[in-house]
């Protein structure tokens, strides 16, 4: 098999996809959580810096998104296919709820009658809410394996998505991204909202610590396959438990005030429950749980060799630039806050 | 055709459709800004830095309503079409994957820049960033445009494997790239883009002149906004007529639907304008005998195969359908050259903003770009069926296995409801920064108020 530095392709392609769906929940998991949050803050002006404060980067956020299922229908098309038609309406739910997202962010400030903000205001928490918990459903589904025959076809029902499981990821997402919303918001705002936001902080992080802890007892209880991979492996323990360490730093940092610690930290707690979830899955993509033979692997579901192989080449040339734009867009927009007439 | 397939064939065509309308809008924009912003670092007149931050805030509108409506269409491939996106994931998805990594990145983030970044950064920072994210959307078409222009005439590929199972396989990446119809196909849509964004600029440039408001800043956007309007509608011509040749030498059967051709081979007829009763095999309207016979082959005797000469399977079946969006188009295209030569004559003449009943056609001739892209875009894709890989893999059997009619017609529901709203929204904001007009920042210079009378400033010269 075809190999880039010892690694196979399809196996570089299951990192990478993991890296841009991390960078994915790092980056618009801030501003989700900050949607999520919005209705907390009650003065017009508080809103309008929470608004701000992710004003010049979501759109950027969100191209994680497209890079991010692009590459999953480029290098693994039967995936992409399978999920996507077998979730088909928690996605079209989810992309309505990404449509009233952007434009109530970009509407609100177009007018100043009062029910007009406070319309587009429920619209963008409640569009980010539902999409932080949509996103959370599919993990939820996809970590438990959905109901997949020896073909690959869809046996199952819809209902059966909104399982206790499912549903209690799907909560735990949500606490994550509004801690982690909290975190960047507190960075970026000083005064009056600052004040509230830390008390935010202080809460959502007990709330998350919570839904942390149930779903990784639910998890080691109901899901063994997760976990089979630290009985060939115990080295790999560490992880699980860097996993927990940081997640007590994060309470830690809110504690001693020090948040862009606790930033960091939430988004390495993002990036390494996302890297557990890879390594119980690896080497396949999607599990079945009627059918062992319904598992979707990486080799099955890859791409052509040269394909791969061109895209890492892509990959290699773009990825570096991305991450330079978004850098350079963070540092423009550095400190805090201050509303100008460009604000929304 | 079962539900299913109607319903996400409806679906996928609608939410194109709507979709379809934002980014043409700001691609031509964006040029408009460059020149703009250009204009205004060289001179450091006021107006030109007046009229790009105006132009800015309503190409952050359009670009916005076009992203949120852009991600539906990447997801719909695999929700509705699985078993397209498994056939095809190799060459599209790499097209789909390139677009998002090289272009989709560079304009989100430097939007950042061009909306909030005023203030942050120099004059020539932001515009390095107007330019990136011009750029970026250009080049957004161009991958977009060859994934799709591969679907019409594939190269580069071989298929691997059989019945359900096949998928198409690139074998060499740049012959799926330059595929025969890439760059006609893409230069004719970037054209039509800028089309309809000169076109916007003119429309509502012309209804400021109209009522005497802004007239500085109105005059400046208008001539910028004609000559990229003119040296477009003439390029147009061009371009048309290349994509045409492409669609004869691969697709005859599109041709033959375009021009309402059924004869096995025979010379083909060429339509000022006409009808096409399908049934009966027969066309009828304002004709060049022999025209397409003789635009095709340079003899108006030459023979071009019909529709009766492909299996009755493989045609199209809405074939006035095609034949009039098609007719429409070239119709359009032909008066925005009509137009904009006037246009350029009139200012020649110094006339041209004291024409009011030509400022009143030019203020409704935004609509007509957009028309022509629509009905365009409609002439491409419903003269390729039952393709949806031309001579690969049909449409019917390009779709989902696991999803329900119901279901499709549940999202069907909501996007339209979204997008009709969302539609409205749009019109009524583009409408209300229309009326707010640019925000004239110097009121102490030569020109106090740009609501003035005209004759007060030194920039007006018509």
């Amino acid at each position: 098999m075809d190999t880039v530095l010892g690694i196979d392709l399809p196996t570089w392609w299951f990192l990478l996809i993991g890296a841009l769906i991390s960078g994915y929940g790092i980056l618009d998991g801030f501003d989700l959580g900050a949607g999520a949050l919005h209705l907390f803050f009650r003065k017009e002006e508080s809103r309008r810096i929470a608004l701000n404060a992710i004003g010049p980067v979501w759109d950027g956020n969100e191209v994680w998104l497209v890079i991010g299922a692009g590459s999953l229908f480029a290098a693994f098309p039967l995936v992409y296919g399978t999920l996507l038609s077998v979730f088909y309406l928690p996605f079209m739910l989810f992309l309505v709820a990404i449509i009233l997202r952007a434009i109530s962010i970009e509407f609100r400030s177009k007018e100043t009658m009062k029910w007009w903000r406070q319309l587009w205001d429920v619209s963008f928490c409640v569009s980010s809410i539902l999409i932080s918990l949509l996103l959370g459903l599919i993990l939820g589904n996809l970590i438990q394996g959905i109901p997949l025959d020896a073909n690959h076809r869809f046996v199952g029902r819809l209902r059966d998505f909104f399982n206790p499981y499912a549903l209690l990821v799907s909560v735990t997402v949500l606490s994550l991204f509004m801690m982690h919303g909290a975190m960047y918001l507190i960075m970026k705002t000083e005064d009056r909202i600052f004040a509230r936001l830390t008390i935010i902080a202080n809460n959502s992080s007990k709330f998350f610590i919570l839904c942390f802890m149930a779903t990784s007892m639910a998890t080691l209880i109901y899901i063994p396959h997760m976990i089979a991979i630290f009985k060939n492996y115990p080295e790999l323990f560490v992880l699980p438990i860097a996993a927990v360490l940081i997640v007590l730093n994060i309470r830690r940092s809110i504690e001693k005030r020090q948040y862009r610690r606790g930033f960091v930290s939430s988004s390495i707690t993002t990036a390494l429950l996302l890297i557990l979830f890879a390594m119980g899955l690896y080497p396949n993509l999607v599990l079945s749980n009627v059918d062992p033979k319904g598992h979707i692997s990486i080799y099955e579901a890859a791409s052509s060799d040269a394909s791969l192989r061109t895209m890492l080449l892509f990959a290699f040339i773009g990825m570096p630039l991305v991450a330079t734009y978004t850098v350079f867009v963070f540092w423009t927009f550095r400190g805090k806050v201050k509303l100008e007439e460009n604000s929304y | 055709m079962d539900n299913v397939e109607l319903l996400s064939r409806i679906q996928f065509a609608f939410t194109i459709a709507f979709h379809y309308i934002y980014p043409p809008l700001s691609i031509g924009l964006g040029v408009c800004l460059v020149a703009m912003e250009g204009l205004y670092l060289k001179t450091s007149n006021k107006v030109y830095e007046e009229l790009t931050r105006f132009w800015v805030r309503i190409f952050a509108l359009i670009f916005g309503i076009g992203v949120a409506t852009g991600i539906v269409m990447e997801f719909e491939f695999g929700t509705n079409w699985a078993v397209y996106s498994r056939y095809v994931g190799d060459i599209f998805g790499s097209a789909l994957a390139a677009e998002g990594i090289f272009a989709f990145a560079l304009e989100s983030a430097f939007l950042g820049i061009l909306l909030f970044g005023w203030n942050k950064v120099s004059p020539r920072v932001h515009f390095t960033a107007t330019i990136l994210v011009a750029l970026g959307s250009i080049f957004s078409a161009l991958w977009i445009v060859v994934a799709n222009s591969w679907q019409q005439t594939p190269s580069g590929y071989r298929i691997e494997g059989k019945g359900m199972k096949a998928r198409a396989i690139v074998t060499n990446f740049w012959d799926m790239v330059f595929n025969p119809s890439s760059i006609e196909r893409y230069s004719h849509v970037l054209i039509g883009a800028l089309l309809a964004g000169s076109f916007l600029v003119l429309s509502v440039s012309a209804w400021y002149i109209l009522k005497k408001q802004y007239l500085a800043h109105a005059q400046a956007a208008f001539r910028i906004a004609l000559w990229v309007a003119a040296v477009s509608s003439l390029a147009q011509l061009f371009t048309g007529h290349q994509s045409a040749e492409v669609v004869t030498k691969y697709q005859p059967a599109k041709l033959a639907a375009m021009e309402g051709h059924f004869d096995k081979l025979s010379p083909a007829d060429m339509y000022i304008m006409g009808w096409v009763d399908a049934k009966q095999q027969k066309t009828t309207g304002l004709k060049i005998p022999g025209g397409l016979s003789f635009l095709v082959h340079q003899d108006f005797k030459a023979p071009i195969p019909g529709l009766n000469s492909i299996k009755p399977e493989d045609r199209p079946t809405a074939v006035n359908f095609v034949f009039q969006s098609y007719h429409l188009m070239v119709t359009i295209g032909m008066m925005l050259i009509a137009l904009s030569l006037f246009g350029l004559f009139m200012l020649y003449r110094k006339k041209l903003f004291e024409t009011r009943w030509l400022m009143i056609v030019f203020v409704f001739s935004v609509l007509l770009p957009q028309i022509a892209n629509q009905v365009g875009w409609y002439t491409a894709e419903v003269g390729r069926q039952p393709w949806v890989v031309y001579g690969l893999l049909r449409t019917s059997t390009a779709l989902s296995e696991a999803v329900k009619a119901e279901h499709v017609l549940a999202s069907l529901l909501l996007f339209t409801f979204i997008y009709v709203m969302l539609f409205g929204l749009f019109l009524y904001l583009l409408n209300k920064k229309i009326q707010h007009g640019p925000d004239v920042i110097d009121s102490d210079q030569e020109e106090p108020s740009s609501r003035m009378n005209p004759s007060f400033s030194p920039l007006i010269r018509d």
